[in-house]
């Protein structure tokens, strides 16, 4: 608050009363509403519900199907975390290098930002098309028979390009104005102290970067675990079957196809925990953040 | 910048060639990195601009076809699913609205709220702050079910109401919006006061216009949020007049596995459209792009 505010009461809280009640009927309602149905067992057809206590719970960690689909979204997310991250590492390391043509690679390098999940993910089907898609017969042409949506590694395999594909213009975006920010002065002086360019690249950009790396690092699980719906979503072709899938599409699939209630809500449970161990990590991320400025 | 490039390149041989070669390299891997963000789009668009059963018969190809006018007509103007609402005009109308609605509401609300936040002695404000804050959260996707149990009981299914209204409100422009007005000097409020100013006159004659860029940079990012916007629509849109280009997406698939000839030109380049707004909008305010998205969530 600024020292030299307002005295009035009654107009900031008709400012903030348009917020809150979007919060608390959008956002509280329904969290609350999930928290109280895991607890329930409910009728498909909807004629009423019976207390089960913990029992959602307990059936999550025994069935087999949930476990598969939690290990897949754990590697996923490692997997398109680190891939997406190191390739928009390289490219923001070359872009801020060079001094012709800076802008235009920028430029090219940024847009997919704009591209909506669902939309990379129908890119993604034309590319690994069975019959003609161009990556499909590129993997041909190497002895490795491509099948998406009928092979389960392959499909996860093209969902982890898709989504890398889309997540490296954000992280590009982040790492190359963090390089950018870095004072010349100690670009100068790491000049004269060393030599070699990866040298200087390890020892004094690398842990110059490391706050944008930390922020990136829990902004692109965040991306892997929930923007990756509409990815998953087109490449399955809402046919998940024996396809691949993250916690977040089978909270969605087993809530809407299956009706299961109950244990829909359990699973959007245990994802709110999930989303608030990773909030309190990163805090205590940006808490011990050191800054060099 | 060529004057030192010639000056060094006198000075050693051999270092002359070792930078250029470095140089080199760089463009190389940035014109890789570059290829492989632009080539699927080329693919994708070219693909529209084919006759459907060439496609079948020869696949993805590229070159430039005669169809790209037929099937913008198709695309655009004849409809397609159950119902004879679904062409592309309108689900361009409704992705502009649904956009629009999006960021404007936020950056109403978010600045409204930040204003509350900042410039008033207000006891709740920290416990405000923190339920704000909570909705960072408590994402979409993990209270699906029982939001769109909410959005049925209010009977908002199928409106823009229903549409807008439950996306607006978040932590993001709040904060970002908060952290802006922080960095304002303490004496324009001072000033605005002894001038005989208002709370509402400062915040529309001082604190808004100081804010254009902000809100410029906001309002590109949100807008771009908006249209992209795709579980929401998926869930609240039963009604094939109400659908968004992104959400119409999934139908664009499911052309894709028709028992008639597959309309690839056509959903190709319903694809294309729902890329091309926001992508435009990035491109041409890159700056201000840029900007909003590296400060709004550090």
């Amino acid at each position: 608050m600024k020292r030299a505010g307002f005295a009035v009461t009654w107009l900031p809280m008709l400012l903030l009363l348009p917020q809150l009640s979007i919060i608390a009927v959008f956002f509280y309602w329904p969290a609350a509403h999930a928290v109280h149905s895991s607890f329930f067992l409910q009728d498909p057809f909807g004629f009423g519900s019976t207390f089960v206590g913990l029992d959602n719970y307990t059936d999550l960690l025994g069935n087999a199907q949930y476990m598969k689909v939690a290990g897949f979204t754990v590697v996923f997310t490692l997997l398109v975390t680190f891939f997406s991250l190191a390739i928009a590492l390289l490219l923001a390391v070359k872009a801020d290098t060079v001094l012709r043509g800076a802008k235009t690679y920028r430029t090219l390098l940024m847009w997919v930002y704009a591209v909506a999940p669902p939309v990379a993910g129908v890119i993604g089907i034309l590319m690994f098309d069975q019959s003609h898609g161009p990556l499909t017969e590129f993997f041909n042409s190497l002895g490795w028979e491509f099948k998406l949506g009928v092979n389960y590694n392959d499909t996860a395999f093209a969902m982890v390009v898709v989504s890398v594909w889309k997540q490296i213009p954000v992280n590009f975006i982040f790492l190359l104005s963090g390089l950018q920010s870095i004072p010349k002065s100690v670009r100068e002086a790491a000049l004269i102290d060393n030599r070699s360019a990866s040298g200087r690249f390890w020892d004094v950009t690398f842990p110059l970067l490391a706050p944008t790396g930390f922020f990136l690092l829990i902004m692109n699980i965040t991306y892997s675990l929930f923007d990756t719906f509409g990815v998953i979503d087109t490449v399955v072709k809402g046919e998940p079957g024996n396809n691949p899938m993250s916690l977040v599409y089978k909270v969605y699939v087993d809530g809407f196809r299956g009706n299961d209630l109950g244990g829909s809500s359990a699973q959007s449970v245990v994802l709110m925990v999930l989303v608030l161990a990773l909030t309190i990590f990163q805090f205590r991320l940006v808490e011990r953040r050191i800054h060099y400025t | 910048m060529t004057d030192t490039l010639t000056a060094q390149s006198a000075a050693t041989h051999v270092r002359h060639r070792k930078i250029k070669w470095n140089t080199v390299f760089d463009h190389l891997v940035l014109i890789a990195g570059s290829l492989m963000m632009i080539v699927p789009l080329v693919l994708v668009f070219l693909t529209a601009s084919l006759p459907d059963t060439e496609i079948i018969k020869e696949g993805l190809q590229f070159k430039l076809g005669d169809q790209l006018g037929p099937n913008f007509q198709k695309a655009m103007f004849e409809s397609s699913g159950f119902t004879n609402e679904n062409t592309g005009m309108v689900m361009l109308k409704n992705s502009m609205i649904l956009g629009v609605g999006f960021a404007v509401g936020k950056i109403v609300l978010g600045m409204m709220a930040a204003y509350a936040l900042v410039y008033f002695r207000l006891k709740f404000a920290t416990f405000a702050f923190w339920i704000i804050f909570t909705t960072l959260l408590l994402p979409l996707e993990v209270r699906i079910l029982p939001s769109y149990e909410v959005i049925q009981g209010l009977g908002l299914m199928n409106t823009y109401t229903g549409l807008i209204v439950p996306l607006i409100a978040s932590a993001t422009a709040t904060f970002f919006f908060r952290q802006f007005f922080r960095s304002v000097p303490e004496e324009l409020v001072e000033a605005a006061r002894i001038d005989g100013a208002g709370p509402v006159k400062f915040f529309v004659d001082i604190l808004v216009p100081l804010s254009q860029t902000m809100i410029a940079a906001m309002f590109i990012i949100m807008f771009v949020f908006g249209w992209n916007q795709y579980l929401w629509p998926t869930m609240i849109t039963t009604d094939e007049g109400m659908f968004t280009l992104v959400r119409g997406i999934k139908q664009i698939v499911q052309d894709f596995e028709g028992s008639n000839i597959p309309e690839y030109g056509r959903a190709n380049l319903l694809a294309i459209i729902a890329v091309l707004p926001p992508v435009a909008i990035v491109v041409f305010f890159q700056s201000w792009f840029v900007k909003g998205l590296t400060e709004s969530d550090k």
